[in-house]
């Protein structure tokens, strides 16, 4: 069997009375790029630095590479990749000498060049760090994560701060970086961004693991799928109902305003549009509406994200 | 050429590492203007002012001189080992420098490695410099060789116990606090801590305290030396306590972040 990249069992971390973690589980494949998804102050970032060797766990197991990562930190630190979510650079030095002395930490470091380069930063490769903007010192931050050419990188909030160009090409970079065989894990913010990259999200929330899945399958799970529709109030819905499939729920939700909640497919919109013709009811609009992934995560944490 | 991004992970040879982290640590201290400013400006300022500092002070008999230039050598050690080793670690704290340091395949003691070799190689410089202008206003240093290993293992011990104390301070307060009490400190011995004037010259109650300390050990120390004495053995032991002391403190305290 594959031994996981990174494996997390019941881990507790408090700070104080805070209980930042309590009880999370975890275990993501070689190989796949694996979001974190969750509202703030869900313990991602806990979760992540404990990982990276940073905090011990107060109780729990967490193997990374098969390695516990502060007794054997040693041995992990030059194949994992690191990307704080926020400072990491001394204030007077320039993006190109930060990146350039991270790389000489390396056996086989990236040309630096080249990923100056790739990366688009060669318009403040001389830049002091301290007079970056945000999203400058986002770039280097993530560049100094893969510069080492780690076999597995954690990056924390890798696109916060950063403009729609600069985020798509750092979901490109992680793309090409997984299909080079590198293994990801991130924490996120931003549903869009799980969605487009991730092999596998974990949505986490109060210090635990409320769902995962693959984007697809978290979206359509739990909650089913809804119809809206429109016609003239008082229609009885009870008898609606019975036409339709047991599990499925109609509501009223103002007068004239229907929601039916349920297994949305092509029998149950005939069925649907079948009843309202017996009744002698024009549906006056009618929609189909696809769980996205974004209403799973507010059914699920009941926060909106910010 | 495109960028081969599959993975190859592994750390740069230990020297290799050991060697860059000294030369950065180095290289942005020297672009730094206040630690400029601190370790080479004010200490030269002070050497040429202090060569006339008799006719404010009396220093004692001797010449002028050859009192005031090994504390200045003093002064040059607590500014680069104490007060700019505090300052910089400090905001190397505050800004995360040594958290994402301690994801890198550097290791602990390496990251240590790079500040000693960076401290060492300043105060060589400031050393050897404010040893050249005191000659050239007339300074005449005794003792021959026997001197000069004496000054180096004050130096070392000083640096030692200077060096401990900032990482300290560095490692327990916040990078502003860091920044406020080590200059305060650099100020308060600079002024009356015994690294310049002669511990011979201060009220008897005084001179017991100060002889405890660690920068009139090591001033009254280097003032020994150069005068052909040698440091005392007293001077010696206190210098080490402090370095003992200091040390096992910062290995308890220190907090990476």
């Amino acid at each position: 069997m594959n031994q996981p990249a990174v494996e997390v069992i019941d881990l507790v971390m408090r700070y104080g009375s805070v209980t930042a973690v309590d009880g999370l589980d975890l275990a993501v494949e070689l190989g796949t790029v694996t979001a974190i998804l969750g509202p703030n102050g869900a313990g991602k970032t806990t979760t992540i630095e404990t990982c990276e060797g940073f905090r011990t766990p107060q109780s729990g197991t967490v193997r990374v590479l098969g390695l516990d990562p502060v007794a054997e930190g040693h041995l992990l630190r030059p194949r994992v990749g690191v990307m704080l979510q926020s400072g990491g650079a001394w204030s007077g030095a320039r993006s190109y000498e930060m990146l350039r002395h991270i790389a000489s930490l390396h056996a086989h470091p990236l040309d630096v060049d080249l990923l100056i380069e790739r990366l688009g930063m060669g318009s403040y490769g001389t830049t002091p760090y301290r007079r970056l903007s945000g999203g400058q010192q986002q770039r280097l931050s993530l560049a100094m994560a893969v510069v080492g050419r780690p076999e597995l990188l954690f990056l924390d909030e890798p696109t916060a701060g950063l403009d729609p160009a600069a985020r798509r090409s750092t979901w490109e970079l992680i793309a090409e970086l997984r299909s080079s065989g590198v293994t990801t894990v991130l924490t996120t913010h931003f549903m869009d961004e799980a969605e487009a990259l991730s092999d596998l999200i974990h949505i986490v929330d109060a210090g635990k693991v409320i769902a995962s899945g693959t984007p697809a399958a978290l979206a359509s799970s739990g909650a089913k799928n809804t119809v809206r529709f429109t016609a003239r109030p008082g229609l009885d819905i009870e008898n609606l109902m019975l036409a339709l499939p047991h599990d499925t729920k109609v509501d009223e939700i103002s007068p004239g305003s229907y929601v039916i909640a349920g297994e949305v497919d092509p029998e149950l919109l005939a069925t649907l549009t079948a009843w309202c013709a017996g009744q002698g009811v024009l549906t006056e609009s009618l929609l189909v509406e696809r769980q996205t992934l974004e209403d799973r995560f507010l059914e699920l944490t009941g926060k909106a994200l910010r | 050429m495109s960028l081969d991004l599959s993975p190859r992970p592994g750390s740069a040879p230990r020297s290799a590492m050991l060697r860059a982290q000294t030369v950065m640590e180095l290289r942005l201290q020297c672009r730094n203007g206040e630690q400029v400013l601190l370790t080479m400006v004010i200490p030269l300022v002070l050497l040429i002012l202090g060569a006339k500092a008799n006719q404010v002070v009396d220093l004692g008999p001797g010449r002028t001189i050859d009192i005031i230039t090994p504390g200045i050598l003093a002064l040059a050690v607590l500014s680069t080992s104490f007060t700019s080793l505090a300052i910089a670690t400090g905001f190397e704290r505050r800004y995360g420098i040594i958290k994402r340091l301690g994801a890198s395949p550097l290791p602990r003691w390496g990251l240590l490695f790079g500040k000693v070799g960076a401290v060492v190689i300043v105060e060589a410089v400031q050393l050897s410099v404010l040893s050249g202008v005191g000659l050239l206003l007339g300074w005449e240093p005794h003792g021959g060789l026997t001197a000069f290993g004496q000054v180096l293992l004050l130096v070392v011990l000083g640096t030692a116990a200077f060096g401990a104390l900032g990482l300290l301070i560095a490692g327990t307060l916040r990078a502003e606090a860091t920044l406020a009490v080590a200059n305060l400190v650099y100020v308060l011995l600079l002024v009356g801590g015994g690294l310049l004037v002669p511990l011979s010259r201060y009220p008897e109650a005084a001179r017991h305290v100060l002889e405890l300390l660690p920068s009139g050990a090591l001033g009254q120390g280097l003032r020994d030396t150069f005068a052909g004495d040698g440091p005392t053995a007293f001077t010696t032991v206190v210098l080490l306590l402090w370095t003992v002391c200091a040390s096992l403190l910062v290995s308890r305290t220190f907090k990476w972040e």
